[in-house]
């Protein structure tokens, strides 16, 4: 009897420091939620416009969204979001969500924002985990390279150029690595390729007015 | 400050500094101190889950029962991680980008659990608090040495991104130590946070070791001037 005593007794122990565990941890989400999604908006706009300047476009960018299904060009194996700017509903440019499958330490992830007559509006890396003072030069805060893509196209330079200076091609590698830039101008290269394919799909339907309440920018 | 208070101090940041002597949470601890700015945020991040998981604890020690006190102890640490780690996404939204994957391995850091269950499971609210914060502290000036260090030899800079902890007008407050430092790899990757916490070990036992001599001097001078 004791025994069922003592086992009823921890049981209710701990299911009650199991819900006032849960409360504080819901009472701490339901306070922060919106701060939370305001910041990480907020974060994702401020990366989008160090491509686009807010000047190029009118239309709500964080709105005007794609789905893209996943493309062996973009090295995508989820649906990705694009961003679509639009000025006088006329479009602008699009940031892609591409992927450097084959960098020197795993995947590079870029955003790359195309301009719609093909040329880049510029490119950055959101995420990698290359040689910290090696590869990591292809950050915009420790080098300029990045932003040598801003304006080339398809057409400049030529296909064959699309390459490192190390494999004969136009583009620059940083001294000790060359696997993480061949990466990620094979992966820039893609995207362009990408965009050429479905330019005219991927600026259909704007969808700046559904979904307007989850992401305005209000705190 | 009580004698008991006197020694908690002193045990938390010197005698059994959890980084240095316990060698507890070493993950959290050599995966972040790349620059002096995350050491911190890291620090006081584990210093505050400290300081509240010891309060709670102690005001709890007389209704757990011992055979499911440890899965207590889990419950509440990992609330209380888990609101910090909230809190931190909404109002320290940069630094939580930097830290962002570690926060939740203060759950992890055994010098907690540690804690709760050696001391605050067995002491008084106050006590168990300034134990918390102390434990907190000497991890956190670990931390910070470690950074430091890292960043300097590393990249040749010291508070780089205060801004991210301070907001804007901190940027200003980053030193860069010779123009044409060109940074030191090794400090930068894994290993250097292996060898400089094994130099700090070391540099903390040769100054016990120092201190113990000294000690040990004196008391055979003071015996000898007995003797005469």
């Amino acid at each position: 009897m004791n025994l069922h005593k003592q086992v009823a007794t921890t049981a209710v122990l701990l299911t009650l420091f199991a819900i006032i565990g849960a409360a504080l941890v819901g009472l701490t989400h339901d306070n922060t939620i919106d701060a939370i999604k305001y910041n990480e908006q907020l974060t994702l706009l401020r990366n989008l416009n160090t491509i686009l300047p807010a000047s190029d476009y009118d239309n709500d960018l964080l709105a005007d969204t794609i789905q893209l299904a996943p493309d062996p060009l973009l090295g995508t194996d989820l649906e990705s979001i694009a961003y679509r700017a639009r000025k006088q509903d006329n479009p602008v440019a699009i940031v892609l969500s591409a992927i450097a499958p084959n960098g020197y330490n795993g995947s590079i992830y870029l955003l790359v924002g195309i301009k719609y007559d093909g040329s880049l509006a510029g490119v950055r890396v959101v995420k990698h985990r290359e040689t910290p003072g090696l590869g990591d030069a292809v950050e915009e805060r420790r080098s300029d390279w990045i932003l040598d893509f801003t304006g080339k196209s398809l057409s400049n330079p030529k296909p064959k150029q699309w390459k490192v200076k190390r494999d004969g091609g136009d583009f620059d590698q940083f001294t000790g690595a060359t696997i993480t830039p061949r990466a990620v101008v094979n992966a820039v290269h893609s995207a362009l390729l990408y965009f050429e394919q479905h330019r005219e799909t991927l600026f259909k339907n704007k969808t700046s007015e559904t979904n307007a309440n989850k992401n305005t920018l209000a705190p | 400050m009580t004698n008991e208070q006197h020694s908690i101090t002193k045990d938390g940041l010197w005698t059994n500094n959890v980084a240095l002597v316990q060698l507890l949470g070493l993950c959290p601890l050599l995966a972040v101190t790349g620059t002096l700015i995350n050491g911190l945020g890291l620090g006081i991040a584990t210093l505050i889950t400290l300081v509240l998981s010891n309060t709670f604890v102690s005001i709890i020690r007389h209704w757990t029962r011992p055979e499911v006190r440890i899965p207590i102890f889990v419950l509440i640490i990992a609330s209380i991680v888990t609101a910090i780690e909230l809190m931190m996404n909404a109002w320290f939204h940069e630094l939580y980008l930097v830290l962002g994957i570690f926060i939740p391995l203060i759950v992890t850091n055994c010098s907690i659990i540690a804690r709760a269950e050696a001391f605050a499971s067995r002491n008084k609210v106050i006590v168990s608090a300034l134990d918390g914060l102390m434990m907190g502290l000497g991890f956190a000036l670990v931390l910070i040495v470690l950074g430091g260090l890292r960043e300097i030899i590393g990249q040749g800079t010291l508070f780089a991104n205060a801004e991210l902890m301070f907001g804007p007008a901190a940027a200003g407050l980053t030193l860069t130590l010779g123009e044409n430092y060109h940074g030191f790899l090794l400090a930068v990757l894994p290993p250097g946070a292996f060898i400089g916490l094994g130099l700090l070990i070391a540099v903390k036992n040769s100054v016990d070791r120092y201190l113990k001599q000294r000690t040990a001097n004196v008391t055979i001078h003071t015996a000898s001037a007995n003797e005469i």
